[in-house]
C-alpha cells in the first residue's frame, strides 16, 4: 500500500471518530416524508432516521434553539417542566424514543401537549426530539450543547448532574446511545 | 522575662473569651428580647373599620370565598379563642381522591358543606347534620383534559359563590355552571374561554346584584384578558369588559373618572401598544372581585402584561397590571389605577382587596387595601381611585417608591431586567411580595393579616413568539430566598398607622390564606402541611396541627347544625409554587416553573401530594 493510500486510511479512521459532530457539507439530505415507524408500532425496529439527529450534535442544538423559539420552554423549562412536564427525568407518559417524541409533538396529546403540526417542518420535529433526549441525558455529554443561544439565568447543560436518570422503558430506547 | 510572656498571653486569652461569652450574650439576649417585644400585644386602638353595608354576611355561614363582599375574611363567631384554641382537634375529614393543589375555600350553607376540587373541577355537598358528614350528591362538569396543558401553574380552582339556592362555579376549560344547591343539578353552563387561545378560568366567580363576575387565566399565554358579567338567573352574558384595545371594548365611557392624568385619554388600551399587541396583552382577571353595595362598584385587578419580556411592548401596556373599579350593572369602568406601568416582572394586579372605612389624615374615607404583588400595600381612595398610601411590607429592590402625586410607581434603574445581561437581586421575585393567597381583616384590632412571600429572583429577557395556546413569556427566571433566608412571612398590618404590628417568618413561602375570627385568633396554613393558630394581637402561636400535605387552600368557619363553632380548611400542596411537589417536577432546573422551583428544591422533604378537608373544633 503507497504511503497516500495509507494516510488517507489514517484520515478516515480519525474522522471516524469526530462523525458525533459530522455536518455532511455535500448536504446529504435527511429523510423529510419517509414513514414514521412509531417505536410502539415496531418495538424491535427503532425508526432509521433517529440515529441521523440523536447522535449529531449540529442537530442537537438546532433542536435546542427550535425549543425556544416555539415556546417548548414556556412550558416545559430547560427540562424541569413547569405548565408541561418534566423532561429531564425518568418518566414518559407517551413514550421516550425518538420516535415517540416525534409523535408528541406532530400530533399533540390529551392532556394539553399542543399539535405542533404545520408549524415545524419533519426535520425540525427530528431536530427538537434529540434535543428532548438530550434533557434527559439520553445522549453523551459531548454531544449536548454546553449554552443556550441567548444568555441564561442557569447553568450549562454539561454541568448538570453527571448520573443520567435512564428511561423506564428501555425496549422502546433501541435506538439509544449506548 | 521569659515567665511573663505566657501570662500575658494567657491574660488576654482570657480576656478574649470573657468578651467574647459577654457579646454573645448581649447579641443573644437583644435577640431574645427582639423577639419577645414582637410578641408583646400590639395595643393601638382599632381606627380601620370594615366598610359600612359590604361586610354583611348570614350568621355562622359561608357564601362566597371572602366570606363578604368587602373581602375580610372575618368570622363573628367567637366560641374558639384565644383561651382555648389550643384544645382545637379534628372533628372530621374528607379526602376529595385529587392530588393536585386544593386553593379553593369551603363553602357552608344552612347545614350542607360545598367543596370544589383542582382539575377535574368535581363538586361535593357533604351533610353536616349526620356524624359522618355523608356526600349528599356530586357533580362532574368534566372539563377539557386538554385544558391541564393550558393552565399555566397548576389545574387550581380557587372556590364557587353561593346565592338564592344556587352555587355558581368554574371549569378549568372556562365553563361557568350553576347548580341547584339541594340536588347537585345543573341549572345552566356558559362557557366563556378558549383554551385554544390559551385561556383557562382559575378564580372563583362572584356573584353579586344578580350578575356571575367571572374572567379568566393566561397571562403567560398571550391571553387577552377580560371580565364576563353573566345574568345570575339565566347564564347569559350581560357584559363583557376587556383589559385591552378600544374603548368600547374595554366598556370605557363618559362615566370614567380616572384620578391620575397618566389614565386619561382616548383608546389607551390601543395606545399604549405597539402596533397590535394588545390582542395579545395579557391582563387576565385571576383573583379577587370585592363589591360595595352602597356605590354599587365592583373592584378587581388586571394581570400581568403579555409577554414578560417588557421590551417587546414599549408603553404603560394598559390596561394590565391595574386596579378598574367598574359600575356592577352596567361594566362601564369608573376608575382605574395602574400599580404597574409597562410592568418589568410579572406584578400582576389581582391580588385581593379590602374594603374598608378609616381616618386617613384625620378624614374618614372609603378606602379600599391592596396587599400588592409590586410589594407595596395600597390604601386606595376606592371612589375616586386616588392613592393615599402605598408603603412597602415586603423585602425591596425593584423599586424605591409610588409618587403619590403622578400615583407612579418608581423604579429602581439597576433591577431593569434587560435583554442581554442577566439582572440578579431582584425583590419581590415575580410572585411578587405575596400572590394570590387572600389576607383577612379583624374590625376588632383594626389589622390585615397578610400571609406573604420573601422571594428574590435572577431575570433576562430572551424574546417572545407568539404562537396561540402556548406560552408568551420570553424570560428567563431564577428564584430564591430574599434576604434573611426565610422564604415566607405572615404580616399583620396597621393599615392607618402605615406599619406592621408584627410579623411571623416562615421557612417556605405562604401559599394559604388567612381567616380572622371574633375569637381574635388567627388561622393560616404552611407548604408543610401545618395549619396554625396565632393570636390576632401579638402574633404569639397558640395551636398547630400536621395534615397530610401542604396547605394552599383558604380557612373558613362556620355555626354547625350542632351550634358549635368549626374551622375547616383543605390540605393539597400545589399551585404556582407548591406545583413542583403535585406537578412531579424537576428542580434541578433552576428555570423550571417559571424558576419559583429554584426557591424551594427541599418541598419534597416536607409535603407529598394530597387532597383532603380537614375541619377541626374544640372538644364536646
Amino acid at each position: 500500500m503507497s504511503s497516500p493510500c495509507r494516510a488517507s486510511l489514517l484520515a478516515l479512521v480519525l474522522l471516524a471518530g469526530c462523525d458525533e459532530q459530522a455536518r455532511d457539507p455535500r448536504g446529504h439530505p435527511l429523510p423529510e416524508t419517509g414513514p414514521l415507524l412509531s417505536a410502539a408500532m415496531n418495538p424491535a425496529r427503532p425508526d432509521p432516521r433517529a440515529v441521523d439527529y440523536y447522535k449529531n450534535a449540529f442537530e442537537v442544538s438546532q433542536g435546542q434553539q427550535l425549543f425556544q423559539w416555539m415556546n417548548c420552554s414556556g412550558c416545559h423549562s430547560n427540562g424541569g417542566g413547569g405548565m408541561g412536564p418534566a423532561l429531564s427525568d425518568t418518566k414518559w407518559r407517551y413514550g421516550s424514543s425518538m420516535a415517540d417524541i416525534v409523535q408528541t409533538i406532530a400530533n399533540g396529546r390529551p392532556n394539553g401537549m399542543p399539535s405542533f403540526s404545520g408549524k415545524l417542518t419533519q426535520a425540525e420535529m427530528w431536530q427538537l426530539a434529540a434535543y428532548v433526549r438530550s434533557l434527559s441525558q439520553h445522549v453523551p455529554q459531548s454531544i449536548r450543547s454546553g449554552r443556550t443561544e441567548g444568555l441564561s439565568v442557569g447553568e450549562p447543560s454539561t454541568l448538570r448532574d453527571p448520573h443520567p436518570p435512564r428511561a423506564v422503558t428501555p425496549k422502546q430506547d433501541e435506538a439509544s446511545v449506548e | 522575662m521569659a515567665q511573663r510572656w505566657p501570662k500575658l498571653v494567657l491574660l488576654v486569652a482570657v480576656g478574649l473569651v470573657v468578651a467574647a461569652l459577654v457579646a454573645f450574650l448581649i447579641i443573644r439576649g437583644t435577640g431574645e428580647r427582639a423577639a419577645e417585644a414582637a410578641r408583646t400585644p400590639y395595643e393601638q386602638p382599632a381606627l380601620a373599620k370594615t366598610a359600612a353595608g359590604a361586610g354583611a354576611h348570614p350568621a355562622g355561614q359561608w357564601y362566597i370565598p371572602a366570606g363578604d363582599y368587602a373581602s375580610t375574611r372575618f368570622s363573628d363567631l367567637a366560641d374558639i379563642n384565644t383561651q382555648n384554641v389550643g384544645q382545637l382537634k379534628p372533628a372530621f375529614t374528607f379526602d376529595t381522591g385529587y392530588l393536585k393543589g386544593h386553593e379553593a375555600a369551603p363553602l357552608v350553607v344552612g347545614s350542607t358543606m360545598y367543596l370544589v376540587t383542582p382539575y377535574p373541577n368535581v363538586v361535593y355537598a357533604l351533610d353536616l347534620t349526620k356524624p359522618d358528614r355523608p356526600v349528599k350528591w356530586s357533580f362532574n362538569p368534566h372539563p377539557n383534559p386538554k385544558s391541564q396543558g393550558i393552565a399555566c401553574c397548576d389545574v387550581v380552582d380557587r372556590g364557587m359563590s353561593y346565592d338564592n339556592g344556587r352555587l355558581f362555579m368554574v371549569t378549568l376549560d372556562g365553563q361557568v355552571i350553576a347548580l341547584d344547591a339541594n340536588s347537585g343539578a345543573q341549572v345552566w353552563r356558559t362557557p366563556v374561554a378558549d383554551i385554544s387561545k390559551g385561556e383557562t378560568v382559575t378564580m372563583a366567580p362572584l356573584v353579586a346584584a344578580g350578575k356571575v363576575l367571572v374572567g379568566d387565566s393566561g397571562g403567560e399565554l398571550g391571553v387577552r384578558g377580560s371580565l364576563k358579567a353573566l345574568d345570575e338567573g339565566s347564564g347569559k352574558v350581560v357584559w363583557k369588559a376587556y383589559s385591552t384595545g378600544p374603548d368600547k371594548d374595554v366598556l370605557i365611557g363618559p362615566n370614567f373618572h380616572p384620578y391620575y392624568p397618566s389614565d386619561q385619554g382616548k383608546d389607551l388600551g390601543v395606545k399604549s401598544w405597539p402596533g397590535e399587541a394588545w390582542k395579545q396583552g395579557g391582563g387576565t382577571i385571576w383573583g379577587w372581585i370585592s363589591y360595595d353595595p352602597e356605590l354599587h362598584m365592583i373592584y378587581y385587578g388586571t394581570s400581568n402584561p403579555g409577554p414578560w419580556d417588557a421590551e417587546d411592548r414599549p408603553g404603560d401596556d394598559k390596561w394590565t397590571a391595574g386596579i378598574f373599579a367598574r359600575d356592577i350593572d352596567t361594566g362601564q369602568a369608573r376608575w382605574f389605577y395602574q400599580t404597574a406601568p409597562h410592568d418589568l416582572y410579572d406584578h400582576d394586579a389581582i391580588n385581593e382587596m379590602i374594603l374598608l372605612d378609616m381616618p386617613v389624615n384625620g378624614t374618614m374615607r372609603k378606602v379600599l387595601v391592596q396587599p400588592g404583588r409590586t410589594g407595596f400595600m395600597y390604601v386606595i381612595d376606592r371612589v375616586t381611585g386616588q392613592v393615599l398610601s402605598a408603603d412597602p411590607y415586603a423585602s425591596m429592590t425593584a423599586y424605591t417608591g409610588v409618587d403619590l402625586k403622578t400615583g407612579r410607581i418608581q423604579h429602581n434603574p439597576a433591577e431593569v431586567p434587560q435583554s442581554g445581561r442577566v439582572t440578579r437581586g431582584i425583590c419581590p421575585a415575580a410572585p411578587g411580595g405575596k400572590d394570590w393567597n387572600p389576607s383577612a381583616f379583624s374590625p376588632r384590632t383594626g389589622l390585615l393579616y397578610v400571609p406573604h412571600l420573601n422571594l428574590c429572583m435572577d431575570h433576562v429577557y430572551t424574546g417572545a413568539n407568539y404562537i396561540s395556546g402556548t406560552p408568551f413569556l420570553g424570560v428567563e427566571s431564577k428564584m430564591y430566598a430574599g434576604p434573611g433566608g426565610y422564604r415566607g412571612e405572615m404580616t399583620a398590618w396597621d393599615p392607618v398607622r402605615r406599619k406592621p404590628a408584627w410579623q411571623i417568618r416562615e421557612n417556605l413561602p405562604l401559599w394559604s390564606g388567612a381567616l380572622a375570627t371574633a375569637g381574635d385568633v388567627v388561622f393560616y396554613g404552611t407548604l408543610d402541611g401545618w395549619f396554625k393558630a396565632v393570636d390576632a394581637r401579638s402574633g404569639k402561636l397558640l395551636w398547630k396541627y400536621r395534615t397530610e400535605s401542604g396547605i394552599v387552600g383558604q380557612p373558613i368557619s362556620y355555626r354547625g347544625p350542632d351550634g358549635r363553632q368549626y374551622i375547616a380548611i383543605y390540605s393539597g400542596v400545589g399551585g404556582w409554587v407548591g406545583g413542583l411537589v403535585s406537578g412531579g417536577f424537576d428542580p434541578r432546573d433552576p428555570t423550571a416553573g417559571l424558576g419559583i422551583f429554584n426557591a424551594v428544591p427541599d418541598l419534597a422533604k416536607y409535603t407529598g401530594r394530597g387532597g383532603r378537608l380537614y375541619v377541626f373544633a374544640l372538644p364536646r
